[in-house]
């Protein structure tokens, strides 16, 4: 078999090789849903772990909310479950901060990170631009058992007895190299580092194939204009990442070194507990230039594949081709090159030169036009349209809506006078929740409720989906709509108790429904993970191949497509994908081609 | 371009971001007060006579392989993975004669970057080793007979690669960490 894929590989086109080699080939339980190669598979398993981990991080932050919101009452149910993080029913000060910590990890890293492009640059990009898989399936397998192992890494640092690492999600040194610290910086944030020098290898490996996929593996006539902005999104993605997670490897690496071997590449000057240490010439700040030129890309990388569902989403349920097709792709480009050329606003405080300052301020601030683009093309696209409120729909048009009240208060923080306010403060918590955590989510479950048919072959169920909207859109606001004010107060971020500081106990009101509407979206978004698995094998069938009346690729494919996607040739692509009411059509698929007396687009 | 072969590319540029960042890391950190620099060990400059030794010999085995000539092939695939494994001994001896020097991890200067930035190199070549291996067990005990030249191309570029990072390293080292 072997002999074939080499020999196949060299003469004939990748598509046609898996198709031969599929013929004779018999699928057993481990290589089909375990140690799959299929990128269908692979999607779903990316998908069901980034649940699993949503789940997780998701009660952690309840957890904190408790604390936030009622500081001085105690709940007994905690010390059953969690014994001495929460001595007396009270969260301990370590735990708190391991719970931080390990939010912020789990979510933008393991959710919104592996579990957002993991899933849908796996299952949308050989669907929608007409290949039988990616170019590498095999690598594409390791990308999930490597983040698996990575997931492993890490949920076994939250059991060890000193606890999870809890330096913050960013584990800036000094504090997280020096495991006299505390007890997260004890084994706790080395399996951290190991978790995520693994992650890193996955998002790696993932990333590489999705970029020689996308140039090298489109059907016929899918010219790189014709392609849905779903792929143009990921594609973007995949390059943030491959350029960005390398240089924060080297971070950790020289973490690494200076937590185990004793190198002083962070450390310099340093007194704990009244011992003076040996460490000498290191600077902190060197890796925060090292973490934040990986953070900042981040966050796009986070980002960007939510706006590319949300545009495809739009423009099916609105009926209506995409506005300004190529100004969402130029937006999307300059999104991709800035998010390399802003990272230090994340470092306006830290003594950095205020003309160094006023440089990253500009470059920041340009952030705002293709931002402000993108929202502009979203509203005209929906501007009139047909629109069909599916779940997916509502979710996209909450994307726009989350995206523009967060991105407005990214404006107030890219000034570096503005931030020596803000920063540290609930207002940078509220900025980046809306405009990366929950945006980013709802681009997430836009993408599931318009692709679960897709993936499932059933429906989720409709009635579920809307309670599981409105509760998290107006949820969401509940609770970071006030954070903002509080930030202005100047509430610092990462405080467990406020209690001792007069000024901010006017806040506890406000605290305290954070906290309860924290718990009510939480519990809605139980009702999402039931809907999801009651639907894979309950949900109402889908009975037509193009339920939405879309016209991208992977509704040519049967209702439930096996290895290879498609079961005769890859059809042929004739025009780009948005041919949405137009020469009185509702809509036309891309593999229909363009008619005599058609006018063009 | 085989999609296999783009995708190697596109590695490459991931792993230079790694070292431009290592790299630059040293930059930012050679400005700083107590910084101490360090002097290359001679057996370095062996060192990167066998990686380049091996880059030719890699591309004769390439070329063998191309024109069917396996008998070729195997010699030449033979002696560039002694070369790779002969690197990795001569850095070891460099981080050796280092460590005599009393360079040892303690503190913050050249000489801790060096052990980072030639050691995560010298996985990467370790990395290298481990694939000519494979090819190397396949031409001598095969049963099938592979036509296509596609995995060779890739663990040659790939070799060049290494190599062509390992003179920018050395380079960097004389000309920035020098003194």
């Amino acid at each position: 078999m072997s002999e074939t894929m080499m020999t196949t590989a060299a003469v004939a086109t990748p598509a046609t090789t898996h198709h031969e080699e599929h013929g004779h080939h018999q699928e057993s339980f481990i290589s089909k849903y375990i140690f799959s190669m299929d990128h269908k598979t692979i999607g779903k398993q990316f998908l069901i772990t980034g649940i699993v981990w949503a789940i997780v991080g998701g009660l952690f932050s309840v957890l904190f909310r408790l604390q936030l919101g009622y500081p001085d009452k105690t709940f007994p149910i905690l010390e059953t479950f969690f014994g001495q993080w929460a001595k007396g029913g009270q969260i301990q000060p370590e735990f708190y901060y391991g719970l931080v910590t390990m939010h912020g990890t789990v979510l933008v890293f393991f959710v919104l990170t592996a579990g957002l492009s993991g899933t849908f640059a796996n299952i949308l990009i050989p669907l929608q631009i007409g290949a039988r898989d990616m170019a590498s399936p095999f690598m594409n397998m390791l990308s999930y058992w490597f983040f698996f192992l990575a997931s492993v890494v890490m949920m076994s640092s939250i059991f060890v007895n000193t606890g999870p690492a809890s330096g913050g999600w960013t584990m800036y040194p000094p504090l997280s190299a020096l495991k006299q610290a505390g007890d997260g910086q004890k084994i706790g944030t080395d399996l951290w580092l190991i978790s995520m020098a693994l992650f890193i290898v996955s998002s790696l490996l993932g990333g590489l194939n999705y970029i020689a996929t996308i140039l090298n593996m489109r059907t016929k006539g899918m010219s790189m204009t014709r392609m849905p902005l779903t792929i143009w999104a990921v594609f973007f993605t995949a390059i943030l990442g491959v350029l960005s997670f390398p240089v924060l490897l080297s971070g950790a690496i020289l973490l690494l070194f200076d937590r185990n071997l004793g190198t002083s590449f962070y450390l310099s000057d340093i007194v704990i507990n009244g011992e003076v240490l040996p460490n000498e010439g290191g600077s902190a700040i060197l890796y925060q230039h090292l973490f934040w030129f990986l953070g900042h890309p981040e966050v796009y990388i986070i980002l960007l594949p939510a706006m590319g569902m949300v545009s495809e989403i739009l423009s099916v349920n609105s009926r209506k081709p995409i506005f300004g097709y190529m100004a969402m792709l130029g937006s999307l480009f300059a999104i991709a090159i800035l998010a390399f050329l802003v990272w230090a606003h994340h470092m306006f405080v830290t003594g950095l030169n205020p003309f160094l300052g006023s440089v990253f301020v500009l470059l920041t601030l340009l952030i705002a036009v293709p931002s402000a683009i993108k929202v502009f093309n979203w509203l005209t696209t929906l501007w009139r349209g047909n629109i069909r409120f599916t779940p997916a729909a509502l979710f996209a048009i909450g994307f726009v809506s989350l995206f523009i009240s967060g991105g407005l208060t990214g404006i107030f923080l890219g000034n570096s006078t503005i931030d020596i306010h803000l920063h540290d403060t609930m207002f940078v918590v509220a900025h980046f929740h809306i405009v990366m955590g929950v945006a980013s989510f709802f681009g997430m479950f836009a993408g599931v409720y318009h692709w679960f048919p897709k993936m499932f072959g059933r429906y989720l169920n409709n009635t579920m989906a809307y309670i599981h909207f409105w509760v998290t859109m107006i949820g969401a606001y509940l609770i970071y709509w006030p954070m903002h004010y509080q930030g202005l107060a100047g509430v610092p971020r990462r405080y467990l108790d406020k209690s001792g500081w007069v000024n901010f106990n006017n806040f506890r009101d406000l605290d305290q429904m954070i906290t309860i509407v924290t718990i009510v979206v939480f519990a809605a978004q139980l009702l999402f993970v039931f809907n999801f698995f009651y639907s894979i094998y309950k949900g109402r069938k889908v009975r037509s191949q193009n339920p939405w009346g879309a016209n991208t690729l992977e509704w040519t494919t049967p209702i439930n497509p096996g290895h290879g996607n498609w079961e005769g040739d890859i059809p042929e692509v004739h025009r780009w994908p948005y041919d949405y009411a137009k020469d009185g059509r509702e809509f036309i698929p891309q593999t229909e081609p363009v008619g005599a007396n058609e006018s063009k687009h | 371009m085989h999609p296999h072969k783009f995708t190697l590319w596109v590695a490459m540029g991931s792993l230079i971001m790694m070292f431009a960042g290592l790299t630059s890391a040293f930059i930012v950190k050679s400005n700083q007060v107590g910084w101490k620099s360090v002097t290359l060990p001679s057996v370095f400059w062996l060192s990167t006579v066998a990686i380049v030794l091996s880059s030719g010999t890699v591309y004769l085995a390439l070329r063998g392989f191309k024109e069917r000539e396996m008998a070729r092939y195997r010699l030449w695939m033979g002696v560039t993975l002694v070369l790779g494994i002969l690197f990795v001994a001569l850095q070891w001896n460099g981080f050796m004669a280092l460590w005599a020097q009393q360079i040892t991890f303690r503190g913050s200067g050249a000489g801790q970057f060096l052990y980072v930035i030639f050691g995560l190199h010298a996985l990467h070549v370790i990395g290298g080793v481990v694939v000519l291996s494979v090819l190397l067990a396949k031409a001598f005990f095969g049963r099938i007979k592979i036509y296509s030249s596609i995995p060779v191309e890739i663990a040659a570029t790939y070799w060049h690669f290494v190599d062509l990072l390992w003179i920018y390293l050395l380079l960097f080292f004389l000309l920035v960490g020098g003194n």
